[in-house]
């Protein structure tokens, strides 16, 4: 884990870059069984962001929930292209960091993952460059 | 914060055991520098969910752990499976050949780990899934943890699938969170004080209160003050449903739980941040969330029961409730368990009684997520709470929650009964 230095403040999880356009969750997600790795979308019907794609997007939510499942399903939608490109949390969460580092092993691709405080949060801004 | 590594955790980060282990402990490590933890603490058993394939990951994974030379360092339970062995019709492998496939090796492949094969998302219901109160280990499935933690008191972290498995491998995991005696207090108290002798009654209350507090909490902890009395199945709903709702990994009941002899010891002496009066709206509103199917839609396809895997106890109290009757032609109805409450149903003379009755027994896997069931065309029915919950999004079917009693009578009548 390293600290920061650009406009977003925050310590890396997942160390990477962070480029694309931010889809802000209202909601934690579970991956397996909220989101479809085939489709890169929410499915989750009781997800205020039922229905949003998350797929090459960073991805601002409070972190994950619900079902163990989710280091894979984010890994496997990871190696299909079709997951964020980048994940802004606000609570540390073991299982996007294992779900991100297994697609770098197997597949060396990830999804660097960024934690944040809720201040910082709540003040991202529509589009992300950084480093 | 750092975290010191002793000679063999160093080993493995370094290769000298293999790739398998060098990614096990490296994800452990991981874990323990996210969660700010300074030590490890070792384990003494796992319940994993790597065994469940989710997609190409899942088996490729398990073909690297095994190429690699994994090792495991405890007993390792299996969690269910996306494929039955019993009842390969459930999910045919002409319909989607490459998830079958994938799920047959990836059983094949823990196995050949050294797992022990209980494919089972209720392992507390064998003794050798019973962890003792105060042991640290790895719980998966997240109505799993939420029993070991709040119904056993013994202390696990909710591990996902490939964190789970390479716990399991280098035998500890970060001293954090439920590990911790400080992380397992509640601070969220539920009063369901107010509700009336009929609401308390209700063999749905553990469902529906599960999702009140999963709903309410998120991932924190509540306590429920006022149940005079809560049967370990009844405790496995409301995990079940906690989790699904929620992220709810531990609760306590006063008087019930072992972590909760009183309000006071489940807080840990210390004020409670928020209190919830659990009223009729609560319980009406999360009954709401859990039925898609239109109110007056009598149509009736499937009945799915055993999420969790069914208990013993409750194919008994539904072999009594069936009484000698037949579910209706066309109705398909499936109770998901484990091999060995299976083994027990033989013994008993239940299995020949549910099959005369129409009923299918499935083992080794759910039915609330897909590849989609044989038989689940429409209109389901379920007793649980998680089913429904998770089956909206992922079956496509409108779903209908409703008590045991409700679930078998409209499947012998051959309609949802209103």
């Amino acid at each position: 884990m390293r600290e920061v230095n650009a406009k977003v403040p925050g310590t890396w999880l997942v160390d990477g870059a962070v480029h694309g356009e931010v889809v802000r969750l209202d909601e934690a997600l579970s991956f397996w069984g909220g989101f479809d790795a085939a489709t890169g979308r929410i499915i989750d019907q009781s997800h205020p962001q039922h229905g949003t794609s998350l797929a090459g997007k960073v991805v601002a939510m409070p972190g994950s929930r619900g079902s163990s499942g989710t280091p894979g399903v984010l890994g496997e939608a990871i190696r299909r292209g079709t997951g964020p490109a980048a994940m802004i949390i606000t609570k540390a969460d073991i299982n996007l960091v294992a779900g991100a580092l297994t697609a770098q092993a197997l597949y060396d691709t990830t999804c660097p993952i960024l934690l944040v405080d809720t201040d910082t949060f709540a003040e991202l801004p529509d589009r992300m460059d950084m480093p | 914060m750092t975290i010191s590594l002793d000679d063999q955790e160093q080993r493995w980060l370094d290769g000298a055991d293999g790739a398998a282990m060098q990614l096990a402990m490296r994800l452990v490590l991981a874990a323990a520098e996210v969660s700010d933890a300074t030590s490890f603490v070792p384990i003494e058993m796992a319940h994993i969910n790597s065994c469940h394939y989710s997609g190409r990951l899942s088996l490729d994974f398990a073909e690297f752990l095994l190429a690699e030379g994994a090792t495991l360092a405890v007993p390792t339970h299996t969690n269910a499976s996306l494929i039955s062995c019993t009842s390969p019709h459930v999910r045919p492998e002409a319909s989607t050949p490459d998830e079958v496939a994938g799920a047959r090796r990836v059983m094949e492949i823990y196995e050949q780990l050294g797992c022990s094969t209980m494919w089972t998302c209720a392992p507390y219901q064998q003794p050798e899934g019973r962890p003792a109160f105060g042991t640290h280990v790895v719980g998966s499935e997240s109505n799993a943890v939420g029993f070991t933690n709040s119904v056993l008191g013994a202390r696990t972290n909710k591990y996902g699938d490939l964190l789970d498995i390479s716990a399991a491998m280098v035998g500890r995991v970060p001293l954090a969170g439920l590990h911790t005696d400080e992380g397992r207090r509640a601070s969220h108290v539920f009063d369901v004080g107010d509700l009336t002798a009929a609401e308390i009654a209700d063999p749905n209350l553990p469902h529906l209160l599960g999702v009140v507090l999963g709903r309410t909490v998120g991932s924190g902890i509540g306590v429920i003050d006022g149940l005079a009395s809560a049967s370990e199945d009844e405790l496995k709903a409301i995990a079940a449903g906690a989790a699904a709702a929620g992220g709810v990994d531990m609760f306590h009941v006063v008087g019930i739980t072992p972590e909760a002899p009183t309000l006071d010891a489940a807080l840990h002496g210390a004020p409670a941040a928020q209190h919830t009066t659990v009223t009729s709206t609560h319980l009406r509103e999360a009954g709401a969330m859990l039925t898609t199917a239109a109110a007056g839609d009598e149509s009736l396809s499937a009945v799915c029961l055993g999420t969790p895997h069914f208990s013993i106890d409750e194919f008994v109290e539904t072999v009594d409730r069936l009484d000698g009757r037949q579910v209706a032609d066309g109705v398909t109805v499936m109770i998901t368990t484990s091999r060995a409450v299976a083994a027990e149903l033989s013994l008993r003379g239940l299995a020949d009684t549910l099959a005369a009755a129409g009923v299918q027994v499935v083992l080794d896997t759910c039915t609330y997520y897909p590849p989609h069931p044989t038989g689940l065309d429409g209109l389901t029915m379920t007793n649980s709470a998680k089913w429904a919950y998770y089956g909206q999004g992922m079956l496509g079917v409108p779903i209908a929650f409703a008590s045991l009693e409700h679930c078998l009578e409209s499947a012998i009548a051959g309609r949802r009964l209103q």
